[in-house]
C-alpha cells in the first residue's frame, strides 16, 4: 500500500491532478485499491486535496468476464466439434452453457445438424473458421474502451447480460498545501516498546480522532430515586437533623393515627385508604399510662381542648397496618423524648417508605418515599417554621416559597407549602407543614411550653419533576428501565 | 378535601364585585381555600360521559373549590360567601339564636329505646317561614350532600332528612321497627313498600344501594313518624314521599340521626345556620324538644356560642409577630370568631360561634389569628436549635455499601415491598405457611398479598422487565423485607436485606461469590471468619446452593437458582443470586 501511495504521490507531482479512475484504466489497475491508496493518503492531513465525482460506467458481469477470458459460449461450441463431427448431446455435455452457444452457433451459420444420422442428431461445422465478435468486445469493455463499440453491440451484450451500467465515484486528487512525495507509516498508540527504545522519537503518530466516541467504561449505578434521597440526607445532616429510626412499615393504629390527634372514623383510616393487617391483626403492647390520656383527650378533651366527643376504642387503635405515613415514627420518637427526665431539644428527620391502599396509575403507587423533618423546642413560632423550611427548599434550589392556609388533624396551625415553578410559570405544591397539636403532644408528657414544628414531602414528586418523568411505575418498581438507571446523571438539586 | 362547585356569578353578585380569575384564586389562597377548577355542567358531562351526551347541558360558569376537610360551614355558597365577607370586613357575623318555645309545643322528638339496636341518637330544628328559589332549594340539597358524604361518612354516621312541615304534626316518634312492619310511600314513588321491598327495589338504584349496608343486616331499622303515624323518613336511606319539600315550602323540619352524637349536633348546627338565612326571621331557628329513651330532654339546635380566653402575648409569641390586642381582636374578627380585650389586654375573650365546630382548642385560635394576619407576612427565621446530627447506623451502613456494590459493576434496583403470596412462596418452590409473611387483609390486587420476606422476587421481576437489555445483567438491592415477630409490640419487624443478581447466558456463579468476597472483605470479615455450608433449597439448582456461615451465624444463601424458579419468573437464562442479612454488621 505504501508503495502504490508513493506512486500516486510521483504521478501527482509530475501532473499537479488526476482522476482515480482515468488512473487506473491507464495503469491497468483496480480502481477500488488505488481510490484505497488516496483515501489513505488524505488522512495524513493535507498533502493532497480530493474532490469526489460520480460518473457511470460500464462493467462486466461475471459471465461476461468469463467470456472475454475464455471466448464465448457459441465459439467454445464451434472449437470443441472435431472435423468428423459429433453427436449432439455429447458436444453439449463437453462445454457449459452448451444449449446457449449451440443455438447462437446454428443462428451464426457455423454449424450445421443432421438429425437423420444413425446414432442420433449429429453435429458437423459448417464454415471453416470463425470470429468471436462477442469475446472480442467484452475484452474491449474490460480494457475500457467501450467507445470502440456500437451501440447495437452493446445493447446486445446487455440483453444476454453479459454487461451492466454502474455508478462511480472517483476522486479528482490535486496537491495539497502539506505535499510531498514521500509518505512513512505513522503509527496509531504509543506503547512501552517505543518508550523503551526511543523508538518513538523517530516515528510519526497518527492525530487521535476525537469525533469518535469512547470506550464506555464497565460500571454498576446507584437508583435514581435512592440518589435523591441521599441528597435529601445530605441537606438534613447539614441542618444538624438527626436520623429516626423508621425501620418499621408494619404499625399499629395507634401509633399511626391515635397518638397524632385523628379520630378514629377519620376517613384516612378507611379501607380505602389504608391497608389493614390479616396477621399480625393486632398490635398487643401499648404504654398503658399514655394511651389512656390518648383515650381521654380523643373522647372528652382535656389538655384546653374540646376533644371529639366520641366513644374511642382499644380495639379499633390496635389494628395493625402498613403505615401511612412516618409521622407515626415521630409519635413514638417524641414520646420517648417527653420520658427522659431533662427535655433536650431536638432536631430529626426520616426519609422512608409509606403505604396507601391506593388504585395505581401514572402518578400514584401503593407505596412511596415521605420526607419528614421536625424540631421540638422551647417558644418555636410558626415564623420559625416557615424559615426552615425556606432553608431547606433553598438546598434544593427552591427559592421563591408561599404558604396557604390547610387542614391537617394533627397539626395546627397547617401550611401546605408552594414553589414557583419557573417552567410551568405557575405556584405549585411541593409539601404539607404544621405545629403539632397541644392534644398530641401534651399527654405525650412534653413540657406544656415546647412545641414542635413539622413538615413533610414525598421523595418521588420532586425527582420526577427534576428528571421529567411523568409516569412513576418507570421510576418505582420493576418496569424501570435499566437503561435510564445506567444513563442518569449526577444528582445535583440545586442545579 | 371536599370540593363544592358554586356557579361564579352567583358567587360574584353576593361578594359584590367580580373577579379574574387569578385575583380570586388569591383571595382563596389567602383564606386557605384552593380554586380548583374553572368548568361548567356541559363541560363535566363532556369529560365524564362524552360531548354527544352534554348537548344541551349548562354552559354557566361553575367554580370548583376545595373546602378544608374540618370546615363544615364553607361547604355551600351561603356560608363560603359569609365567611369570605366577613374575613374582608364587608360584613358582620350574624348571631344565630334558638328560639324556644313551650315546654308543652307539639314541637317534640321523642326518641324511642329500640333505636338504641340500630341508630340510638337524632336531634331536629325548624326553618319556620323560609323562602326558596330554585337556587336556594339547589344549595340546601346540595349542602346536605356534602354532609352526608364527610362528616356523615356516607350517612353512616350522620344522615339528614329534611321536611314540609305542614303537612306533618308533631310530636315526632323516632323508633326501630322490624323491616316488614314498616310501610311507606318512599320519595318520588307513587306506591307504598314495606321495608323489605324497599331493600329489594332500591339494590339496583345506582345511588342508593350504597347506603342500604349501613342498616341491612340489622333485626330493626330506624323510622320517623309523626304523631299520626305519617313516615317522615327511614334513616339512614330514603325519606317519605308525604313530606317532600317543594319551592313553595314554608317551614321546614330538619332531623338528622346518627351513631355519633357531637357529629349530629354539628350537621344540625351547619344547616340551620346555613339556611335560617333565608328564613323571615334571619338567623334564627325554631327549637324542637328532644326526649331521650330515659325520660330527659333537650332543646335542639344547641347553637353554643363558646368562651376561650387567650392571650394575646402567647398568640405572638406561636407566630413569631408582635401585634397588639386589639389589632388581634380585629384579626379574629374577620374569622368569623369576635374577640373583646379583657384583664387591661392581658387577655382576649374570643366567641367561638355554632358554625365553627372545628376550632377545638386555643391552638385553632391561633392558626385564625396567623391566617388573617397573612402567613405570608410572617418573617421567616431559624430558632437556635443546636443539635448535632446522628444518622440512623442502617441507613448509614446501608449507603456505603450501597456505593461499594455499584462500585463492583453492579445496578441498583428499588422494589416494591409488597407483593403476591406467589412471589415470596410457589414461585420459590415454598409453601406460603411456612414464610414467615405479614399479610394483607384487604389489598386491591394480586400485587399486595403480602409483604415480602426476600428481596429476591422483586429484582427477578425487575430482569422480566428489561430482557431487551444487553447481558450479562448485573442487579442489587439493599432494603427492607417483613418477618412476623412475636417480641415486637405490632408482631412483626423490619430486617434489612441485601440481594444481588447476576443474569447471563451461564450462571456465573464465581461473579456472585465474588462480589459476596468483595462484600465481606469490605467490611473487614476476613477469609477464614465465613464459609459456606451445601444445603438444599427448592428456590436452588440441586447441589448449587449454600448457607453463608459468618462467624457461626447464618446470615443468607448464595448459589444458582432453580430452572423452576427461573421459568415461574418469566425468565429463560440462568441465574445466580445471594441474599443476606446485613443488621450483623452494624
Amino acid at each position: 500500500m505504501a508503495e502504490l501511495s508513493e506512486k500516486l504521490l510521483t504521478i501527482l507531482s509530475e501532473r499537479n491532478e488526476f482522476d482515480t479512475l482515468d488512473l487506473s484504466i491507464e495503469l491497468q489497475f483496480d480502481h477500488q485499491r488505488l481510490v484505497g491508496a488516496v483515501k489513505s493518503l488524505q488522512s495524513l492531513g493535507d498533502v493532497i486535496t480530493c474532490e469526489q465525482r460520480n460518473s457511470k460506467q460500464w462493467e462486466l458481469t461475471d459471465e461476461g468476464k468469463e467470456i472475454a477470458e475464455k471466448g464465448s459460449h457459441e465459439a467454445l461450441i464451434y472449437e470443441s466439434i472435431p472435423l468428423e463431427g459429433i453427436n449432439q448431446n455429447e458436444l453439449l455435455g463437453r462445454v457449459p452453457n452448451g444449449k446457449v452457444g449451440f443455438s447462437k452457433a446454428m443462428s451464426l451459420g457455423w454449424i450445421q445438424i443432421d438429425k437423420a444420422a444413425k446414432d442420433g442428431p449429429r453435429v458437423t461445422k459448417k464454415v471453416e473458421a470463425i470470429e468471436d465478435g462477442v469475446k472480442e468486445i467484452c475484452q474491449l469493455v474490460k480494457n475500457f474502451q467501450i467507445d470502440k463499440i456500437t451501440d447495437q453491440q452493446k445493447n446486445e451484450c446487455k440483453k444476454r447480460k453479459l454487461i451492466s451500467e454502474v455508478k462511480i465515484v472517483s476522486y479528482f486528487v490535486k496537491k495539497g498545501t502539506d505535499f510531498k512525495t514521500s509518505v512513512s507509516k505513522q503509527e496509531i498508540e504509543l506503547t512501552a516498546d517505543m518508550i523503551a527504545s526511543g523508538s518513538w522519537k523517530d516515528k510519526s503518530f497518527k492525530p487521535y480522532n476525537f469525533n469518535a466516541l469512547g470506550l464506555p467504561p464497565a460500571s454498576g449505578h446507584l437508583h435514581p430515586l435512592l440518589k435523591v434521597r441521599t441528597q435529601f440526607r445530605q441537606i438534613f445532616l447539614e441542618m444538624g437533623f438527626s436520623e429516626m429510626p423508621t425501620n418499621n412499615y408494619v404499625e399499629s393504629s395507634f401509633w399511626n393515627f391515635d397518638a397524632l390527634f385523628q379520630p378514629q372514623q377519620h376517613p384516612a383510616r378507611d379501607a380505602h385508604d389504608t391497608f389493614f393487617i390479616a396477621e399480625p391483626e393486632e398490635a398487643h403492647e401499648f404504654p398503658m399510662d399514655y394511651l389512656e390520656k390518648v383515650k381521654t383527650v380523643h373522647s372528652i378533651g382535656g389538655y384546653g381542648s374540646q376533644g371529639y366527643k366520641y366513644d374511642w376504642k382499644l380495639k379499633e387503635a390496635a389494628k395493625n397496618i402498613m403505615r401511612t405515613h412516618t409521622t407515626g415514627v415521630s409519635a413514638r420518637m417524641l414520646y420517648q423524648l417527653a420520658q427522659k427526665e431533662k427535655f433536650t431539644p431536638s432536631k430529626y428527620f426520616s426519609i422512608d417508605r409509606v403505604f396507601r391502599n391506593e388504585t395505581l396509575d401514572a402518578t400514584h403507587l401503593a407505596e412511596f418515599h415521605q420526607i419528614e423533618g421536625l424540631v421540638a423546642d422551647y417558644g418555636l413560632t410558626l415564623g420559625n417554621l416557615m424559615g426552615y423550611i425556606e432553608q431547606f427548599f433553598k438546598k434544593y434550589g427552591i427559592k421563591k416559597l408561599r404558604f396557604k392556609p390547610a387542614y391537617n388533624p394533627y397539626t395546627e396551625p397547617s401550611m401546605e407549602i408552594f414553589s414557583y415553578h419557573e417552567g410551568l410559570k405557575k405556584w405549585v405544591e411541593v409539601g404539607n407543614s404544621g405545629v403539632f397539636r397541644p392534644e398530641m403532644l401534651l399527654p405525650m408528657g412534653l413540657p406544656k411550653n415546647v412545641s414542635v414544628i413539622a413538615w413533610g414531602l414525598s421523595l418521588e414528586r420532586p425527582t420526577m419533576i427534576k428528571y421529567g418523568i411523568s409516569n412513576i411505575r418507570e421510576l418505582f418498581g420493576p418496569k424501570v428501565n435499566l437503561q435510564k438507571i445506567y444513563d442518569n446523571p449526577l444528582c445535583r438539586l440545586d442545579k | 378535601m371536599p370540593t363544592v362547585g358554586l356557579k361564579r356569578d352567583v358567587l360574584f353578585s353576593i361578594l359584590g364585585r367580580s373577579y379574574s380569575e387569578d385575583e380570586f384564586n388569591d383571595l382563596c389562597f389567602e383564606f386557605g381555600l384552593e380554586l380548583d377548577e374553572v368548568t361548567s355542567e356541559k363541560e363535566m358531562i363532556s369529560k365524564e360521559q362524552g360531548t354527544d351526551k352534554a348537548e344541551g347541558a349548562s354552559e354557566v360558569i361553575i367554580f370548583k373549590i376545595d373546602v378544608p376537610a374540618n370546615r363544615y360551614d364553607l361547604l355551600c355558597v351561603e356560608g363560603l360567601t359569609r365567611g369570605l365577607l366577613i374575613f374582608q370586613q364587608k360584613l358582620e357575623a350574624p348571631i344565630y339564636r334558638m328560639i324556644e318555645l313551650p315546654a308543652n309545643s307539639i314541637n317534640q322528638m321523642i326518641i324511642h329505646p329500640s333505636t338504641a339496636a340500630v341508630r340510638p341518637f337524632a336531634v331536629a330544628a325548624i326553618l319556620r317561614d323560609i323562602t326558596f328559589t330554585q337556587e336556594r332549594y339547589q344549595s340546601f340539597i346540595d349542602l346536605q350532600d356534602k354532609l352526608h358524604q364527610n362528616i356523615g361518612r356516607q350517612r353512616s354516621i350522620v344522615a339528614i332528612g329534611t321536611h314540609d312541615l305542614d303537612t306533618i304534626q308533631g310530636p315526632f316518634h323516632y323508633e326501630a321497627l322490624p323491616p316488614k312492619d314498616i310501610c311507606f310511600k318512599p320519595l318520588n314513588h307513587k306506591k307504598e313498600y314495606t321495608a323489605i321491598e324497599l331493600m329489594e327495589l332500591f339494590s339496583t338504584d345506582s345511588h342508593l344501594k350504597h347506603y342500604l349496608h349501613i342498616i341491612q343486616d340489622k333485626p330493626v331499622y330506624p323510622i320517623i313518624k309523626d304523631c299520626n303515624n305519617v313516615v317522615l323518613s327511614m334513616p339512614p336511606i330514603i325519606n317519605g314521599d308525604h313530606t317532600k319539600i317543594t319551592l313553595k315550602t314554608k317551614n321546614v323540619f330538619v332531623e338528622c340521626t346518627a351513631t355519633d352524637l357531637n357529629k349530629a349536633k354539628i350537621v344540625l348546627d351547619t344547616i340551620v345556620c346555613m339556611f335560617s338565612q333565608y328564613c323571615a326571621a334571619p338567623y334564627r331557628v325554631e327549637g324542637v324538644k328532644v326526649v331521650s329513651p330515659d325520660g330527659s330532654y333537650l332543646m335542639h339546635p344547641e347553637l353554643p356560642y363558646r368562651k376561650e380566653i387567650v392571650s394575646p402575648k402567647e398568640i405572638n409569641k406561636s407566630i413569631g409577630i408582635s401585634e397588639d390586642a386589639s389589632s388581634i381582636a380585629s384579626l379574629l374578627t374577620r374569622m368569623c370568631l369576635p374577640s373583646v380585650i379583657i384583664d387591661n389586654g392581658q387577655s382576649l375573650e374570643v366567641e367561638i360561634p355554632p358554625t365553627r365546630h372545628d376550632v377545638l382548642h386555643a391552638c385553632d385560635i391561633i392558626e385564625d389569628v396567623a391566617i388573617a394576619f397573612g402567613y405570608n407576612n410572617v418573617n421567616r427565621t431559624i430558632s437556635d436549635t443546636n443539635c448535632v446530627a446522628e444518622q440512623f447506623p442502617v441507613n448509614k451502613l446501608t449507603d456505603l455499601l450501597r456505593e461499594v456494590i455499584a462500585a463492583a459493576g453492579f445496578t441498583e434496583c428499588l422494589t416494591f415491598a409488597l407483593c403476591s403470596r406467589e412471589d415470596v412462596a410457589d414461585k420459590l418452590g415454598k409453601n406460603i405457611k411456612d414464610i414467615p409473611a405479614v399479610h394483607i387483609a384487604n389489598p386491591k390486587t394480586l400485587e399486595f398479598q403480602v409483604a415480602r420476606t426476600t428481596l429476591l422476587p422483586g429484582i427477578l421481576k425487575t430482569v422480566a422487565c428489561n430482557k431487551k437489555m444487553p447481558l450479562p445483567l448485573k442487579l442489587f438491592e439493599i432494603s427492607d423485607v417483613i418477618l412476623l415477630d412475636k417480641t415486637k409490640d405490632v408482631g412483626a419487624r423490619n430486617q434489612r436485606h441485601m440481594c444481588a443478581v447476576y443474569y447471563n447466558k451461564v450462571a456465573g456463579f464465581e461473579v456472585i461469590h465474588g462480589l459476596f468476597d468483595r462484600t465481606m472483605q469490605v467490611l473487614e470479615v476476613p477469609n477464614n471468619d465465613y464459609k459456606f455450608i451445601p444445603v438444599d433449597d427448592a428456590a436452588f439448582f440441586p447441589g448449587q446452593c449454600a448457607d453463608i456461615m459468618v462467624r457461626g451465624q447464618n446470615i443468607g444463601k448464595l448459589g444458582v437458582l432453580h430452572p423452576d424458579v427461573i421459568t415461574k419468573f418469566d425468565l429463560n437464562m440462568p441465574c445466580s443470586v445471594f441474599e443476606i442479612d446485613i443488621e450483623p454488621f452494624l
